[in-house]
């Protein structure tokens, strides 16, 4: 048992997420070698597709745009103290909110459809995302539990839906009907041909005030002060008199209300429509996001392109290298979450090591920061 | 260096025929740029009860920790009955018959003791011939140090007394011939530090040597034979205690004189301001903690609560700040009952009046992750002060975090500082700081000098006796019975979740407290 000596900031922000990325990277480097293909090339195509050409960084920020909001999703629950792993479940079936504005209005404007679309889906994330809260604050039915649940229980309900209640006649997939006109959130590529075919839509003007909303919220507000109290320490906010249970309740619905943003992106922004899976699991990313963006909004901003260039990197890769299959690709998004979500601390006492031998200046500011409370 | 009396002291009575049990040269230890041990010399006689006294953070947990093995020295040497010793580990301490009762036990609650005395050091696999040893063994143990226990009572049926009893039986199966005891009265009613004192004494006639880390000068001169005193993390000195005082002895620690008596007039109550009528408080797992408590505070007058912990005064306190809902019996705060209304009780506390300097100020009055000015503002961050909107305004939260650090002298004098980084003396003056500016009708105290230097002390307890002086209804609950005597104007004790009587500090004995403590005698004392 000896003192803990934590890192200088800059290290643990910025240097400790890169070395873990070039760690997962190896070792997918690794299993491209035993595929018997190159893997500096792999690693080529990979960066070329998320950022090489318009359209590649147009599909990047497409998926970092729904990244955002599901990393902030888990980050504002985290501040809180709540793991919400039910941001996919919550944009799923979010999808409704967003999809019925888009129907209703589809003969108006897009500027209307937008904001009330935004709307609906944050207040049906919300909804959703109520429930766990709830059953956390009344009943203390753990919120990791029910939100996995809830996911299984979003998907279900979204399948029953979309196959016996919201298909349209005639149609042979389940899915919703489709928006056409005015239900459609203008895509970049219409006024900006730099983006080729990518989806990359309005939505990620609102992504970016998302980050910057929750950085005010958190940090700027006597709300997100009572929150992070919670978050640090639940007997100190009943004794400042926050009424813990209704602040569960409240940081849930918050929580899914950024889930549900995601719904606005993929299903007005992309699919017109709501499809099986729409969310493709990006409310999962979320949690990697926000563990490797330190549940701080620049660092999530940071991570959400990072996933969004995996994403599409492995898709070119899997189309300009085709021993490299679908599969490989899941591997090496395995492996980044793994490397930087799951095992982040993996480096951390080997690098704190090393710091203390190489850096003692950096020692001693290291020491500033550790507590000294201990000693009794 | 400052330790030649301790030579002095040692060297006639050690001699060279008998090495010391334990000789410390030249110990050092940085964290960081702190040094917590700076050039420590020590020598503790075998067959003595040596003291070892300081503030904290003087560096006493850190020396023994080196001694036990917690951590290792950056430079000096150790010797253990004369020989040089490079302790790496707890397990090494051990071997080298170098047991540790730790301030906080490290029992298992829902074994027998006698699988408390074994746990980790069983012989094998099979635990069946473990314990039949270890039953010999402790009835040996037992009849030679009259450190008697039943083995197989289980942990948390047994007293706290019987606790630590165990934690030294403990030490003791593992062959420990020098014990080291980190503030062991913290939890023990007189009573049972009169008992631990026999065991020591026993201990010692036995030859077993022991050191006793204490903050409390009254054992440090009742039961040792030598103490060494620490400041700022060097040796300031080490003298046979018939040849010292306390006063001498705090003057050592802090480096000036200290009072160690609190001053005061006399108190002038007025009409009650906090009424507690016949209150009934479960804990969080639904067990009876406070009985039908009724009771006054008028302004102008501090009313201890005096009682060994755990018999009911964190929930009583907890009910009457808000924080935890009673089953019955109402709260009164200036003549209004507080409403039980939802779980932020301690909201609508503070808006009647109340402020609450709690027992534990790290889990409960501070979020040490936060920044100095975070805390400063913790439990009034809806107050127009830091905005009259939802945002919060940063610039006057911080300015009156300035503004109190300079009225309070907390040090560091950094409002942006980590409140972790603070020593426990100045994380409970932020807590002070922060309450008692609130210029409250009624304030509640707990514990509100536990862990906190001797220097610091004298502060708070002049703030509080300011605070009565003021008009204020102050109700303080502490273990230190010294606190509770020399500070309220009216004692309580509390005993079973129940007021068993009430004293006068003026009159009452210490012997009469500790009796009601115990709950052997429920008359009034006064």
């Amino acid at each position: 048992m000896s003192a803990r000596r934590p890192l200088p900031r800059w290290a643990d922000v910025a240097l400790l997420p890169v070395l873990n990325l070039l760690l997962a990277l190896i070792v997918f480097s690794i299993f491209v070698l035993l595929i018997g293909q190159d893997p500096i090339a792999a690693l080529g195509i990979m960066i070329n597709g998320a950022f090489g050409y318009g359209e590649g960084i147009g599909f990047t920020l497409h998926f970092a745009t729904s990244f955002v909001f599901t990393g902030l999703c888990v980050a504002v629950a985290a501040h809180a103290g709540l793991f919400n792993i039910g941001g996919d479940g919550q944009a799923y079936v979010a999808g409704l909110g967003a999809i019925a504005v888009g129907l209703l209005l589809d003969q108006t404007s897009w500027l209307l459809v937008l904001p009330l679309s935004i709307l609906a889906s944050m207040i049906v994330g919300a909804a959703w995302a109520f429930i766990p809260g709830y059953l956390q604050a009344k009943r203390g039915s753990h919120v990791v539990i029910t939100t996995i649940m809830f996911n299984f229980i979003a998907s279900a309900l979204m399948a029953y839906l979309l196959v016996y209640v919201l298909k349209p006649v005639g149609v042979q997939e389940p899915s919703t009907a489709n928006v056409v006109n005015a239900g459609k959130i203008p895509q970049l590529r219409q006024f900006l041909p730099f983006f080729g075919n990518a989806p990359l839509n309005l939505t990620i003007v609102f992504a970016i005030a998302a980050l910057f909303g929750v950085y005010f919220l958190l940090w700027r507000t006597k709300f997100g002060y009572a929150l992070r109290t919670l978050g640090h320490n639940p007997t100190a906010s009943t004794y400042a008199g926050i009424s813990n249970s209704r602040m569960i309740i409240y940081v849930m619905m918050i929580s899914g209300a950024l889930a549900g943003m995601v719904a606005v992106n993929e299903v007005l922004g992309v699919q017109a429509r709501i499809v099986i899976d729409v969310t493709a699991g990006y409310g999962f990313v979320g949690i990697a996001v926000a563990l490797m963006g330190r549940n701080h909004p620049i660092g999530i901003g940071l991570a959400a392109v990072l996933f969004g260039a995996l994403y599409q990197g492995g898709l070119d890769l899997q189309f300009y290298m085709p021993a490299i299959t679908r599969d490989m690709i899941v591997v090496i998004q395995a492996l980044v979450i793994m490397f930087t979500g799951a095992m982040e601390g993996l480096l951390r006492p080997g690098l704190e090591t090393a710091f203390m031998l190489y850096f003692p200046e950096q020692k001693a500011e290291a020491q500033k920061r550790e507590t000294v409370g201990t000693e009794s | 260096m400052a330790d030649t009396p301790a030579e002095a002291a040692q060297r006639p009575s050690g001699g060279a025929a008998s090495p010391p049990a334990i000789e410390l040269k030249a110990i050092s230890k940085s964290f960081g740029p702190v040094h917590a041990n700076r050039d420590i010399d020590l020598a503790i006689q075998r067959g003595t009860i040596h003291g070892i006294v300081g503030e904290n953070g003087a560096g006493k947990s850190t020396l023994v920790s080196i001694l036990y093995g917690f951590y290792t020295a950056d430079s000096g040497e150790i010797f253990v009955n004369g020989k040089l010793e490079n302790i790496t580990d707890s397990r090494h301490a051990l071997r080298l018959g170098i047991g540790m009762v730790h301030q906080h036990f490290m029992l298992v609650d829902n074994f027998s003791i006698l699988e408390n005395v074994i746990l980790g050091a069983e012989d094998d696999a099979l635990l069946a011939p473990s314990l039949s040893k270890a039953r010999k063994e402790l009835k040996r143990l037992a009849d030679e140090y009259s450190l008697d226990v039943d083995p197989d009572a289980i942990v948390q049926d047994v007293s706290v007394g019987q606790q630590q009893r165990v934690e030294i039986l403990k030490a003791l199966y593992r062959g420990a011939e020098i014990l080291i005891l980190d503030e062991p009265t913290g939890v023990l009613t007189p009573e049972e530090a009169d008992d631990l004192f026999r065991v020591l004494h026993v201990l010692r006639d036995q030859g077993k040597t022991i050191i006793l880390i204490t903050h409390k000068l009254r054992e440090i001169m009742a039961i040792t034979d030598n103490v060494s005193v620490m400041r700022q993390g060097q040796m300031v000195g080490t003298m046979p205690t018939r040849d010292t005082s306390p006063e001498k002895l705090a003057e050592l620690m802090v480096g000036r004189r200290v009072l160690l008596r609190v001053e005061k007039g006399p108190a002038h109550p007025g009409k009650a301001l906090l009424e507690v009528r016949d209150l009934m408080v479960d804990d969080d797992l639904g067990v009876r903690r406070v009985k039908g408590v009724s009771f006054d505070v008028r302004s102008g007058e501090i009313v201890g609560i005096a009682g060994v912990a755990g018999n009911g005064q964190s929930e009583l306190l907890e009910s009457i700040t808000g924080m935890r809902d009673q089953k019955s019996g109402d709260v009164i705060l200036n003549g209004k009952v507080l409403s039980l209304e939802g779980d932020d009780g301690a909201r609508r506390a503070r808006e009647a009046g109340l402020a609450h300097v709690p027992e534990d100020r790290q889990r409960m009055g501070l979020v040490t992750q936060f920044e100095e000015w975070e805390n400063n503002i913790l439990g009034y961050q809806d107050s127009s002060a830091y905005g009259s909107g939802p945002a919060l305004d940063i610039a006057a939260a911080q300015a009156q975090a300035r503004d109190r650090i300079k009225k309070f002298d907390i040090r560091p004098a950094d409002e942006l500082l980590k409140t972790a980084n603070f020593s426990g003396g100045n994380q409970q003056k932020i807590v002070l700081a922060r309450e008692l500016d609130q210029d409250p009708d009624v304030l509640v105290v707990g514990q509100p000098t536990r862990g906190v230097d001797i220097g610091a002390i004298e502060f708070i307890h002049n703030q509080l006796i300011g605070m009565r002086d003021a008009g204020k209804a102050i109700l303080l609950v502490s273990v230190e019975l010294d606190e509770i005597r020399s500070l309220s104007d009216r004692i309580l004790v509390m005993f079973d979740g129940q007021i068993v009587g009430e004293a006068d500090p003026a009159t009452a004995t210490e012997g009469e407290l500790g009796l009601m403590m115990a709950g052997i005698s429920g008359k009034h004392a006064a």
